[in-house]
């Protein structure tokens, strides 16, 4: 069942959260006392990035790398920030991660500050995760009593604040400069890059931003070192494990903690006891709203960064919605893209007014109403908001740079990710949705 | 303004916002206090906000219509906001949603003619695990039927806000 190995949910027990002794127990602040005693700054983030952690919040970026990009010997402040603000629908790991064990964000999160040598670190939390917020909350205040916090931590030199922020929902927080505007009270519109967070970020100053679970592997990796970590993955460039998120029409959705790299029709069979109501699979979002469907003809695929992309999807936050073969994946992708619109940060056409123009025409095409003019028109919106027409239409050595600049046509991923699902629509089920315009009704 | 918030809760964010490096930081927990003690957030609160911030109500009108969380027009005593995301969606989101709006006699968007209740559609609530889920208040109800939602409104109904 290959849930022998837990890292992060080794002390997660139904119901119960598990405060500062039970974490100090379970040898929990040692990887901190390690790093700021025993190691230098550099030889944390390099430590992090020979461990090969890649961003759990959805991007897959390598953290050690993200953590190396920050000017090192520059006078003034800068910051951290943990990215709690997970709105993705089909994701709610981060949740499972502080409701059951919120010191070990803290933990993580204190030894990524001393590796950049940040002195204020924010926990930016979502409006939904006021349950979380609580425990954190507390967890800070247990941990600064206990001198893990605060001025001159464990007799080091270091010191480091660390403080909550509650949001009031949107998902466009999730991307990190529309955070880094709602921190600083401004209307959380994404900024311009560059310049980069690294550079100018929180109040014009350094900054990184890591995801909840990307931070509470951190302790593990000082404390395990980084050969260890790498080989909990099963595939050879993954590395670590993941926290999977099973929802959808599955008998049991839970969160369980895996190796990188368990192939996706093990976990549905195994840890999501199955498709629900004994009806077969027809496809799967592998990794939240914003990854494009995965169908039977990938149930070998293994659950990492590399096969996944290979698959033409995401490992996004590893969240899996799964589907029935009762679902009518046009009305899915509707619903799908009616939440991307509903949150649009309105900053820019494509996104604004496009995603709009999507969901009519997918209501026209599920009400039974559209005809072959409106799927072309759907597939060129697709491919119009998420910059396909204009990377595919570049070739020879310019292509790399062009696309660069010009190849999305959205101002952030919003849009581009919106179209995942809509783009996999087309590829895979347009017998489905040319279905719909033929009998001019939901075949469902 | 004393209605908008105490005069002590007003006085306490003065003396915080004062010793503050970067006031704006704190921008929507003002607005949430506001929203916590009147229920909404009114043109008033939206001034008031801005003079404890040291900002125009401008600036403060673009965040309290920005996050879907503040309201900027009144609510019910309890606001229900019923996820209609994929997860929830694919469980039969909708048929919850029918029940509810039939048993409050509203539709969505809506507050009961009693004030106990207004009814919203929401995003995901991160609770994908237990779908369908609503939250009424800061709480959270998931594996919703419809025999919980009868128990659920009949415990908070006579509550006041969170
Ligand atoms: S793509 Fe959408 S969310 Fe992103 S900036 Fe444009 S309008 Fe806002
Ligand atoms: S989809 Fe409803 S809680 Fe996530």
């Amino acid at each position: 069942m290959r849930e022998d190995v837990q890292v992060l949910f080794k002390n997660r027990r139904p119901g119960e959260t598990l405060f500062l002794d039970g974490y100090r127990a379970a040898g929990g602040y040692q990887a901190l006392k390690k790093a700021l005693t025993r190691m230098t700054p550099e030889e944390v983030v390099e430590e992090v990035k020979a461990a090969g952690l890649r961003g759990r919040g959805g991007s897959g970026f390598p953290t050690g790398q993200k953590w190396s990009f920050i000017p090192r010997g520059k006078p003034g402040i800068k910051y951290l920030v943990c990215n709690g603000d997970e709105m993705e629908p089909g994701t709610y790991k981060d949740r499972q991660l502080l409701l059951a064990d919120p010191h070990q964000l803290i933990e993580g999160l204190l030894i990524a500050a001393y590796a950049l040598q940040t002195e204020v670190a924010y926990i930016f939390l979502r409006y939904a995760y006021e349950d979380c917020a609580r425990r954190v909350e507390r967890a800070l205040a247990e941990a600064r009593q206990a001198g893990f916090l605060g001025d001159n931590i464990l007799g080091s030199g270091f010191s480091c604040e660390v403080r909550l922020h509650r949001s009031a929902g949107r998902y466009i927080l999730g991307e990190e400069t529309a955070l880094l505007n709602g921190l600083e009270g401004r209307r959380p519109n994404p900024r311009a890059k560059p310049p980069f967070p690294v550079n100018e970020g929180l109040f014009g100053r350094p900054t990184v931003i890591n995801n909840v679970e990307t931070l509470a592997n951190v302790p593990h990796i000082i404390g395990g070192g980084a050969a260890w970590y790498r080989g909990l993955a099963l595939t050879e460039d993954g590395a670590g494990t993941k926290i999977v998120g099973l929802s959808g029409h599955l008998e049991k959705t839970r969160c369980v903690e895996l190796p990188l790299g368990v192939p996706l029709g093990e976990i549905i069979e195994h840890h999501g006891g199955g498709v629900w109501r004994g009806r077969r699979f027809k496809a799967c979002l592998p990794g939240g709203a914003s990854t494009a469907f995965l169908t039977r003809e990938h149930l070998s695929v293994p659950m990492d960064f590399d096969a996944l992309t290979a698959a033409r999807s995401r490992l996004g936050t590893a969240c899996i919605t799964v589907f029935d073969d009762r679902t009518c994946m046009l009305a899915a992708t509707l619903n799908l893209t009616r939440f991307f619109a509903r949150e649009s940060c309105g900053w820019c056409t494509p996104c604004r007014d496009g995603l709009a123009m999507v969901v009519w025409l997918l209501e026209k095409i599920e009400g039974g109403t559209a005809n072959q003019d409106d799927i072309h028109m759907l597939q060129d919106q697709a491919r119009n908001i998420s910059g396909q027409t204009m990377t595919g239409a570049m070739s020879g050595p310019m292509r790399k740079d062009y696309v660069f600049k010009v190849g999305a046509r959205a101002f952030c991923p919003l849009a581009d990710g919106a179209m995942a699902p809509v783009e996999a629509l087309l590829r895979l089920f347009r017998d489905e949705v040319e279905e719909h315009v033929k009998k001019g009704r939901c075949p469902f | 303004m004393s209605q908008i918030l105490p005069q002590d809760q007003i006085d306490a964010w003065q003396e915080k916002l004062a010793d503050h490096q970067h006031p704006m930081e704190l921008a929507v927990d003002v607005l949430r206090a506001i929203q916590h003690h009147h229920g909404w957030v009114p043109d008033e609160g939206v001034e008031l906000a801005a003079r404890l911030l040291g900002t125009t109500p401008l600036k403060v009108e673009e965040l309290a219509t920005f996050y879907d969380k503040i309201y900027r027009r009144p609510v019910g005593r309890r606001v229900i906001r019923l996820c209609d995301s994929i997860c929830c969606w694919s469980r039969g989101g909708e048929d919850i949603a029918a029940y509810l709006q039939k048993k409050l006699g509203i539709t969505l968007g809506e507050t009961s003619s009693d004030g106990a209740f207004t009814l919203l559609p929401s995003c995901c609530l991160g609770a994908c695990g237990e779908a369908p889920a609503m939250m009424i208040g800061l709480k959270l109800h998931g594996n919703l039927t419809v025999e919980r939602i009868d128990q659920i409104l009949a415990a908070e109904g006579g509550e006041a806000r969170p």
